[in-house]
């Protein structure tokens, strides 16, 4: 047990590492580059640029610029902002909160709806609930999520004025009952997919165990149908879920970026569209290690739960 | 999705008949990936033949046609902030989308092919050090990887082609790794070594041709991506750019008319939904058709 931790960790830790290389190659190696912003402004001679370069440590070799931008996120000093000076790391944590309260929201959602689906859907297969569910799955993980956004907005903020149309709550109004107000739209929108997801894996989950042996022993002794799924067969199906759980994390995060986009949420996803649209590499480079650190925690968290939770599973 | 969506046809009969035929009847049973293929049959022919018999030009601005509403006028569905025709636009942006998908497809599964046969191949070191360079890229959340590609080169179609083919390739690499993994251990693969064919022989000549199967079924869905990111990319204002018509880029302008134009909003997000669920569809039939244990169940 503790031996695959720590195998896990350091797969997770070299992953992290080639991680931080492609990052770091994919902004430094292609046209634009971190004095673009400059360039443009009018004013600006080659001497200033060159100057400028030389003040941000640009002129030096990218292995030598790599290895020291390399110690530095180590250590938390992720560089400042182009645009206000202030550390990226400060940035990103400002906005982490509002990103985290969608994706958390939205994969309740898709427990519970995708949870119950995926449940009925493996219970009564083949049936025409079954059927027209797979079909509803597989629809929604082909509709685009900022289109989704918009038919939501349509039609329960516009024609129903059920929901407010973005945004998280109005300045000055901070009430928790008007903060889960906001947050209905976007959940909705983000949890689509998710839920899609859930509710297959969660069938397929199902299935697997309904054919095991001791479902069937459970049955022979004469326990009752319900007590057969809820105690022997979903308790068992619900723990492969926990690695869907971890591997849905990327998804979540680009699904963010689009709800953010269009419900106006200020976070992560919106902070990453504006800084590239002001060319701020440092928040940039700041947020793609940083999210691509986030699916790695989730990924190994899920496998470390998973083996806490399922004994069956010794790994040497 | 899954193995079982359509029921399997089985029986005696069937048996004796040849794999490729029962693969062939298992698609055409497979009623959602028929109905995927005739849309996309549609879509194609539409978006080639369409604008040609639409009397509007996309491009052809009209002042005084601004936000006609779909079904009221000789604009059959409509007229965007401009005055242009949405039917018009909607097929040009056809043909765009769905240009990209397949060409997206094409060099993602031309390069996930190769990383993935040469993993799988020779393993070790090569192999999993390829791999984790897959593992690695898969870690980064895709749109934001896209976005940080697209915010780099100047938008185009071949660019935002690339980037996509980019971010789409290492599915196929882990699948195809995954398959010549496994056929290397076959007599037949251990045949051809021991009798000296070299290795690119036994990689491409003898493993490939076997694993094309699972290759087809990720291609189909990577053409549903690729349709699906560039409406991503161009909604966000970093792929085709104005006044070219995607469908992605349709819905950029569309928001700030939701209240006054509904339909400039909700007729581009049906088509992207249209074809991405289409060609999820086909994938997803390919994927119960070709697979041969599916007569078995």
């Amino acid at each position: 047990m503790s031996s695959f931790l720590t195998r896990r960790l350091i797969q997770s830790l070299i992953l992290l590492w080639i991680v931080s290389m492609i990052g770091f190659a994919l902004l430094h190696l292609t046209p634009g580059g971190p004095l673009s912003q400059f360039a443009n402004t009018p004013g600006m001679s080659d001497e200033d640029l060159t100057r400028l370069a030389e003040q941000m440590g640009l002129n030096r070799p990218l292995p030598v610029q790599y290895l020291e931008w390399f110690g530095r996120l180590l250590t938390g000093d992720w560089g400042r902002s182009y645009r206000d000076q202030s550390p990226v790391l400060y940035v990103i944590g400002s906005r982490l909160g509002a990103t985290l309260q969608l994706m958390i929201t939205a994969t309740l959602i898709a427990v519970i709806v995708g949870g119950f689906v995926g449940v009925v859907g493996a219970v009564r297969r083949y049936s025409f609930f079954d059927q027209f569910v797979t079909i509803g799955a597989m629809v929604a993980l082909s509709i685009p999520t900022f289109w989704f956004g918009l038919v939501v907005i349509y039609v329960f903020s516009v024609k129903l004025g059920w929901l407010p149309p973005g945004n998280i709550s109005p300045v000055g109004n901070e009430s928790f009952i008007v903060f889960v107000h906001h947050l209905i739209g976007p959940s909705m929108v983000l949890g689509l997919v998710t839920t899609a997801i859930w509710s297959r894996f969660m069938r397929s989950s199902m299935l697997d165990v309904i054919n095991q042996d001791y479902v069937r022993t459970a049955r022979a002794k004469g326990l009752s149908e319900r007590i057969v799924l809820v105690r022997h067969v979903l308790r068992n199906a619900l723990l492969p879920m926990i690695t869907i759980a971890g591997l849905e994390v990327p998804t979540l995060l680009s699904g963010a970026l689009v709800t953010e986009t269009v419900f106006t949420w200020p976070g992560m996803g919106r902070l990453f569209l504006d800084s590239i649209g002001y060319r701020d590499y440092p928040v940039v480079m700041g947020l793609l290690t940083f999210t691509a650190i986030l699916v790695i925690i989730g990924n190994l968290l899920a496998d470390i739960l998973y083996v806490v939770a399922d004994p069956r599973i010794r790994l040497q | 999705m899954t193995a079982d969506t359509a029921i399997a046809p089985h029986g005696g009969q069937t048996l004796r008949r040849s794999t490729r035929y029962r693969t062939l009847r298992r698609f055409t049973r497979h009623r959602l990936a028929m109905f995927g293929l005739v849309v996309i049959v549609l879509l194609v022919m539409a978006c080639a033949i369409g604008p040609s018999l639409v009397p509007f030009d996309q491009f052809q601005l009209n002042m005084r046609a601004r936000f006609r509403e779909p079904f009221a006028t000789v604009h059959i569905l409509g007229t965007d902030e401009l005055g242009r025709d949405l039917l018009a636009r909607l097929l040009m942006a056809g043909r765009i989308s769905l240009t990209i998908g397949f060409a997206a497809m094409v060099i993602a599964v031309t390069v996930g092919t190769i990383v993935g046969t040469i993993a799988g191949f020779y393993g070790g070191a090569i192999g999993s050090a390829l791999m984790r360079f897959v593992d690695a890229v898969l870690c980064f959340p895709t749109i934001f990887l896209l976005l940080t590609l697209a915010a780099l080169v100047s938008p185009s179609i071949l660019t935002i082609t690339l980037i996509i083919a980019l971010t789409a390739w290492m599915e196929v690499a882990r699948v195809v790794q995954g398959q010549i993994r496994a056929l290397r251990e076959r007599d037949f693969a251990v045949a051809a070594e021991a009798m000296g064919a070299p290795d690119r022989w036994i990689m491409f000549k003898e493993l490939l041709p076997n694993a094309v199967a699972p290759i087809v079924v990720a291609a189909t869905l990577i053409i549903a991506r690729g349709i699906l990111l560039e409406s991503y990319v161009s909604y966000l204002g970093y792929g085709i750019q104005p006044p070219v018509a995607s469908w992605g880029n349709m819905l950029e302008k569309a928001q700030q008319y939701l209240t006054t134009a509904p339909w400039l909003a909700l007729l581009p997000g049906l088509m992207i939904t249209l074809a991405v669920a289409s060609f999820n569809f086909l994938g997803d039939g390919l994927r119960d058709a070709l697979d041969p244990r599916s007569d078995l169940t």
